[in-house]
């Protein structure tokens, strides 16, 4: 018995530890590109040893692209989207939640409807909010005057049916005036007059409609015993009081690991920032990086540079706080 | 418990952004794949689009590439994780730590710099080509680029799914394990009886993660391929940013996005008939 189990130990090990070294490949031989001058890379054999061109080759990356500061746009970037989505998501996960509302069943499948819709479906007309002059702005303000105003209206329903059923007309009245005549007058002027674009915001704001992490706030506060926000509620402590002092510091681990998935998201993401930052000054690494590759007359090195510095610190948090990474991908995986 | 708008106070500052970014969008990109966008202002035009698409030829070859790496990548990486969550699960491996840092790090890899990696290693006089002895022109050959796109793919995706899986695999009782060595069932005959039948809706939720992924599939063939040699990589992805990108053309792109929209949709639906009930 002890002896079969010591072969299959054996047979295990022997599959595993070429596969592993193989997925271990790449990230070595990015690490050792980096440190090369380009005429190495492409020599037989290929370097699989660190050499000392790390300083040379950083230096032409930030020449081609002002690596450095795309770096600061990244860590920025990353880090309010971060704050701000946890704050959103968290707010809106603790409702559906703790509450029971009217149209809170409706609501929670349209969010959750979401996670299996294709980005595609939704990119261009995001593209247009973010990319055109101040329309952009007005824009947000009817976006936000509609749904204030069916969040007010629910609420209203609740008190005086009558009146809620007038305000639906109202409603339905004004939604359809937005979208025959406000959308074509937002649209009318095709002319590419940048306003938010090229700001940090236009990365930022479209990510903050982020459903997995409403998803996976609600699953935790599902978690939080009712017990004790009614003692608090009792006590006669406000509903936002019992939210920030009692319910999320309750949450806090489960915060730390959707914090951790999303600002890597972020900080990794490709499509949307290409598409909004065009100015050299104001893009994030992955953006620079992406338009260095394909250019022929720059350093395969400092590429290699980039993707370290873009990768490296992940690489390193990843060893030590992997149970974070790991809760947050079970926790249903994050769009990219 | 009291009638209030406090729960709606809650969701207003989410809902406000998710109304705007999303639930608007999606309308709104239905609307623009009927309109004709070329001309200033853009009129309304039910067919132009809708028509285009259907004869297009660029697009069919978008969506063969697509379904090809669906049909290829997909099962072979989900294969592959299942056997890697299945490994790293047994109690007979040595220096964990090392393995699950193996295949997981590629988690935290972004695509950008994992495409650029991989453009290098299979460079004609790349490291591929010098440890394998091969001199294949891997980016420029029409089956060499597919395959790059794939490996790739499969190199970032597969350990992010074997965590999922793994994550499965711990939620499988003990004791239907000790049942069964009892019975004198083999290790085989247990990942068979036991352990496949037990991960099926973990294995579904990947594969319809992956389904919605590779549909979506950009950055990759974007810039390891640039979705060449001609057309031999040019994903859904790479075929919209194109139209809607580079020729600024909206319409035309809000159409290819809903297709891909519908595709999506099709293999829920599919998905939701062959497994939904048991579920």
């Amino acid at each position: 018995m002890k002896r079969r189990l010591w072969w299959r130990s054996f047979w295990l090990h022997l599959f595993l530890t070429p596969l592993a070294l193989l997925w271990l490949a790449p990230l070595w031989l990015m690490f050792v590109f980096s440190t090369h001058p380009e005429i190495a890379i492409f020599s037989t054999p290929t370097p699989i040893l660190p050499g000392n061109q790390f300083a040379a080759n950083l230096q032409s990356l930030q020449a081609d692209t002002n690596f450095l500061r795309s770096l600061f746009n990244s860590v920025m970037v990353a880090g309010i989207y971060t704050v701000l989505s946890i704050f959103l998501t968290s707010l809106a996960g603790y409702a559906f939640a703790r509450f029971e509302f009217w149209g809170k069943g409706l609501l929670f499948s349209l969010v959750i409807a979401t996670l299996t819709i294709p980005y595609f479906a939704v990119v261009i007309p995001q593209f247009i909010l973010v990319a055109r002059e101040a329309k952009t702005l007005l824009a947000i303000l009817i976006g936000m005057a509609v749904f204030g105003g069916i969040a007010a209206l629910l609420a209203w329903l609740r008190f005086s049916p009558t009146l809620g059923r007038a305000l639906w007309v109202g409603y339905a009245v004004a939604a359809l005036a937005y979208l025959f005549l406000g959308v074509p007058a937002l649209r009318e002027a095709m002319t590419f007059d940048f306003r938010l674009t090229n700001t940090w915001w236009a990365v930022i704001l479209p990510s903050l409609a982020n459903s997995l992490g409403v998803f996976f706030m609600r699953q935790n506060f599902l978690s939080v015993p009712m017990s004790l926000l009614e003692a608090a509620r009792i006590d006669g402590a406000g509903e936002f009081r019992i939210f920030f002092r009692i319910a999320l510091p309750l949450v806090l681990p489960a915060m730390a690991a959707l914090a951790i998935i999303l600002f890597l998201a972020s900080w990794n993401d490709y499509l949307w920032p290409l598409l909004v930052l065009s100015d050299r000054e104001m893009q994030t690494a992955p953006v620079a990086l992406g338009s260095l590759i394909g250019l022929t007359r720059v350093s395969w090195g400092g590429i290699m540079v980039g993707a370290v510095m873009t990768t490296l610190p992940f690489l390193v948090l990843f060893l030590f706080l992997q149970r974070y990474f790991i809760a947050g991908i079970t926790a249903g995986g994050v769009k990219d | 418990m009291k009638r209030s708008a406090t729960p709606y106070l809650f969701l207003l500052p989410y809902l406000a952004i998710f109304a705007l970014f999303w639930a608007w969008p999606i309308l709104e990109s239905l609307l623009l794949s009927f309109q004709n966008t070329r001309v200033s202002p853009p009129v309304w035009n039910l067919s132009i689009n809708w028509g285009r698409i259907l004869g297009d030829a660029a697009f069919w070859d978008a969506l063969r590439n697509t379904v090809l790496i669906l049909v290829i990548q997909v099962p072979l990486m989900l294969a592959l994780a299942t056997a890697l969550a299945v490994a790293l699960n047994s109690q007979l491996l040595r220096v964990k730590g090392f393995f699950r840092f193996a295949f997981f790090a590629p988690v935290v890899v972004g695509a950008v710099a994992y495409s650029a990696v991989f453009r290098l290693l299979f460079n004609q006089n790349g490291a591929v080509n010098a440890f394998t002895g091969l001199e294949l022109n891997w980016i420029f050959d029409p089956v060499g680029a597919m395959a790059v796109i794939i490996i790739t793919l499969t190199w970032r995706w597969t350990g992010y799914n074997a965590i999922i899986i793994l994550a499965g695999l711990q939620s499988i009782p003990k004791d239907l394990y000790e049942a069964a060595e009892i019975d004198g069932a083999s290790p085989w005959q247990q990942f068979w009886r036991i352990t496949v039948p037990s991960l099926r809706p973990v294995l579904l939720f990947c594969l319809v993660l992956s389904i919605i992924g590779t549909l979506q599939l950009f950055t990759e063939p974007w810039l390891i391929t640039n979705g060449g040699p001609g057309t031999a990589t040019t994903t859904l992805g790479v075929y919209l940013y194109r139209q809607g990108f580079q020729n600024i053309n909206f319409g035309y792109a809000s159409t290819i996005a809903y297709a891909i929209t519908l595709l999506a949709l099709v293999f829920s639906i599919i998905q939701l008939r062959l497994f939904g009930r048991e579920s």
